[in-house]
């Protein structure tokens, strides 16, 4: 009967979470509020209305965390008023994660011509080109893009934009 | 949108009523039951005041600072199951509220209050008295809006209700701009509403509440530890509590918040647990092998050292919010459900089980020696009046009445209060528990005695706490409210005293209170009765006084300097690690004096 008070892992995980909310002034600002409020950390977070007729926004947010940490942020979020429904895609299994990154890239020569070829390797498409630099666009999981990244960094990496994860179901359901 | 929804929308034009947002706001506190206005004016909530003006049936409470008009209501809305109402101005009005929402969102009290805004045109601008209101107050409310629209009006002033009384109780804010308030829409009932998001859960799970009833059944060394959500859900809640233990026989105990929920003179009470908890509770939330948490939250204050805590227990965790399921401790078995749902659950189930129960004699046995220590004990004096005798002779000189009320501040005087005056009835002690505001209990007196005309509403204070709302005194005499300021004065923030004595080598560093004002001339002052007594022998009498003049009184009760509260669980021990005098040593180790 001890066995259940034995606290969970105290390693620190990350997870991916989406909350379903209405789209009211300050939504965000509740939902961000909350995680600097109490100390969680948020890795990234993504925000857009997905449906203008019923006013609903989607959140996604990648946060790391003990387990009971990360049991008490679904808690919380869900007890936020326009909260629709929060779900956690790391514990279920049963999401697709997608980021998409703009790296910008300078150099010439072989740097230059390696860049290219890395991109080409990685899907990664150009969608600013001059003669010393370009701009790929990148899209997939967000170990991908760190990768990528990684690659670009002696190749003459200048700056990223990143949009931080989305996620959606697998199969037939929604959220 | 299909037939039916387009009928009820059609249903809901035809019923809506054409008025300005000044007078909506006005009709829905109407529509709302309300009665009592805890409020301030100003100058972006001068046209509510303007619909208010004269109006019957619907008293408005003028306090001296905004912070005491949430305190009040809070006292009202503790005192009378109701939600408690505050009307303030934009800017300082608001912001003056904020330490009042958060205690009220600590506590889990229900509160609705309503602030002006600058109008819609210069929000943003840095304009007289603006401050973005729902910005601040947005961590220390369970909801709040900010009201751009006449039409959408009298939805969320509704909904603001509903929140804020429903699920787990606490404050809500309303900003409406000036404009808004000028503007005319069309008013809806509270009936039209139907939120869109918000379900609170309320009903137990059938077979969480069986599996509960089972494990009590099982319990050898049972114990109930219950909280402010009792209190919360209402005094069938209380009466269901009561029900359960005559069935089960189990003890209880309680949190500061939930004392009254069950009556101090019964057998089965073991008295406040916790941090100034009795001997015999906190041995029996240590030694326990199953815990039946209803309605609390394993504060710090409860728990002392979360991993020392109640070692071989067995947990069953009854709260109406999920969020406080294995917040702090992880529990066997929780249930989310409206605490009398529950109960009236569990009382079902255990009537009908078929299997006998343990024999719990033993634990009894254990317990009754625990009592033998006598943890409340104190040297009385001849001499000097000890802040404990004070509250013993307040508590026998009150004891016969049926309707005392009693607020406190924070600090020595309200842990005394919380162990050694004893409550029979919820919803008659109103005390700051979650964040421990000081200034807390004056004005939250006032609220009390406004809901409650006729009884004794007694402020048990300390003389630093309550100078921090002293000008409230001045709103009891406005409205011949007879509440009785009963000042344990002894000179110091008794609480910061004994901690430094404890903690910091006796370094009482800033915690004495050198300019003291006179306070029977400051009662006079504020045309209230001051009293004052220094000796034990003329306490008793000074007592009678105070309670037969129908006036307020500020009682000036010159204490001990220097007596520490016990019990105590020093920071960062645990439960069965607990010091009934300085005499016990309790060292406390450095982790212990970084906790507060």
């Amino acid at each position: 009967m001890h066995d259940t008070k034995v606290r969970l892992s105290d390693a620190v995980e990350r997870h991916t979470l989406t909350v379903l909310v209405d789209n009211e002034a300050g939504v965000l600002a509740r939902v961000v509020g909350l995680f600097s409020g109490r100390g969680y950390n948020i890795e990234s977070l993504t925000v857009a209305e997905v449906d203008s007729a019923a006013r609903t926004s989607r959140i996604t947010i990648v946060t790391s965390g003990t387990p009971e940490v990360i049991e008490q942020i679904e808690h919380q979020l869900r007890r936020l008023v326009p909260t629709h429904k929060v779900t956690n895609w790391t514990s279920q299994k049963a999401g697709i994660e997608r980021e998409m990154a703009l790296v910008k890239v300078a150099g010439t020569g072989d740097r230059r011509v390696e860049a290219l070829r890395m991109a080409d390797a990685f899907r990664a498409r150009p969608v600013d080109t001059t003669h010393s630099s370009f701009v790929f666009e990148i899209t997939g999981a967000p170990s991908k893009i760190d990768s990528f990244v990684e690659l670009m960094r002696p190749l003459g990496l200048v700056e990223i934009s990143r949009t931080g994860v989305a996620a959606i179901s697998r199969g037939p359901e929604a959220m | 949108m299909d037939k039916d929804n387009t009928l009820t929308a059609q249903a809901i034009e035809a019923a809506a009523e054409a008025m300005t947002g000044a007078q909506m706001v006005i009709r829905a506190l109407r529509d709302q039951g309300v009665t009592h206005i805890f409020g301030y004016p100003g100058g972006a909530v001068l046209p509510i005041y303007d619909a208010l003006f004269k109006v019957e049936g619907l008293t408005h409470v003028l306090v001296r600072h905004e912070q005491g008009a949430v305190h009040a209501a809070e006292g009202y809305a503790r005192s009378t199951g109701k939600p408690g109402v505050v009307l303030v101005t934009s800017g300082p009005g608001a912001t003056n509220a904020v330490t009042g929402l958060t205690d009220a969102l600590m506590d889990s009290i229900p509160l609705v209050m309503l602030s002006g805004q600058v109008p819609t045109h210069l929000i943003g601008t840095d304009a007289f008295q603006e401050c973005d209101t729902v910005g601040i107050t947005r961590p220390c409310t369970k909801h709040n809006w900010l009201v751009k629209d006449v039409n959408e009006l009298s939805r969320v002033l509704h909904e603001a209700f509903e929140i804020a009384t429903t699920g787990r109780p606490g404050p809500v804010v309303v900003d409406i701009p000036k404009d808004v308030q000028f503007q005319t829409g069309s008013y809806h009932g509270p009936q039209a509403i139907h939120h869109r998001t918000y379900r609170p859960r309320t009903d137990p799970d059938a077979a969480a509440i069986a599996r509960a009833v089972e494990m009590m059944a099982a319990a050898e060394r049972p114990v109930f530890y219950t909280g402010g959500g009792i209190v919360n859900s209402g005094p069938e809640a209380s009466k269901l509590l009561r029900e359960l233990v005559d069935l089960t026989g189990f003890p209880v105990t309680s949190t500061l918040m939930g004392l009254g929920a069950f009556p101090a003179s019964r057998p089965e009470w073991l008295g406040m647990l916790g941090m100034h908890g009795t001997w015999e509770a906190n041995h029996a939330m240590h030694d326990c092998d199953l815990m039946i948490c209803l309605g609390a939250r394993f504060d710090d204050r409860v728990t002392g050292l979360v991993k020392a805590f109640s070692p071989g227990s067995q947990k069953i965790h009854l709260d109406i919010d999920a969020s406080q399921i294995n917040k702090i401790v992880r529990v066997d078995l929780p249930i989310v459900a409206d605490a009398a749902k529950a109960l009236r659950e569990m009382v079902r189930l255990w009537k009908a089980r078929k299997k006998k129960t343990q024999d719990i004699s033993p634990w009894w046995k254990q317990i009754d020696q625990w009592r033998t220590r006598k943890s409340l004990s104190f040297r009385n004096s001849a001499t000097v009046i000890k802040p404990q005798y004070a509250i013993d002779r307040l508590y026998e000189l009150t004891r016969h009445r049926k309707d005392v009320f009693i607020t406190t501040e924070v600090g020595q005087h309200q842990m005394w209060a919380a162990q050694r005056f004893h409550f029979e009835e919820p919803n008659h002690w109103m005390t700051s528990g979650g964040l421990g505001t000081m200034g807390y209990g004056l004005p939250a007196a006032v609220g009390v005695q406004m809901a409650h005309p006729g009884a004794l509403v007694v402020d048990i204070a300390g003389e630093a706490s309550v100078q921090m709302t002293m000008q409230e005194m001045s709103t009891a005499v406005q409205y011949d409210l007879p509440i009785k300021i009963f000042i344990l004065n002894n000179e110091y923030m008794g609480m910061v005293r004994q901690w430094q004595e404890l903690l910091h080598g006796k370094r009482y560093s800033h915690s004495y209170s050198e300019a003291l004002p006179d306070f029977v001339k400051m009662a006079e002052a504020f045309g209230c009765v001051g009293l004052r007594a220094d000796k034990p022998a003329e306490l008793d009498d000074k007592i009678r006084e105070m309670i037969a003049v129908n006036r307020p009184v500020l009682f000036d009760c010159r204490v001990d300097p220097t007596e520490n509260c016990y019990p105590m669980i020093p920071s960062g021990k645990a439960h069965n690690e607990m010091i009934l005098s300085p005499d016990d040593g309790g060292e406390i180790s450095d982790a212990g004096k970084m906790l507060v």
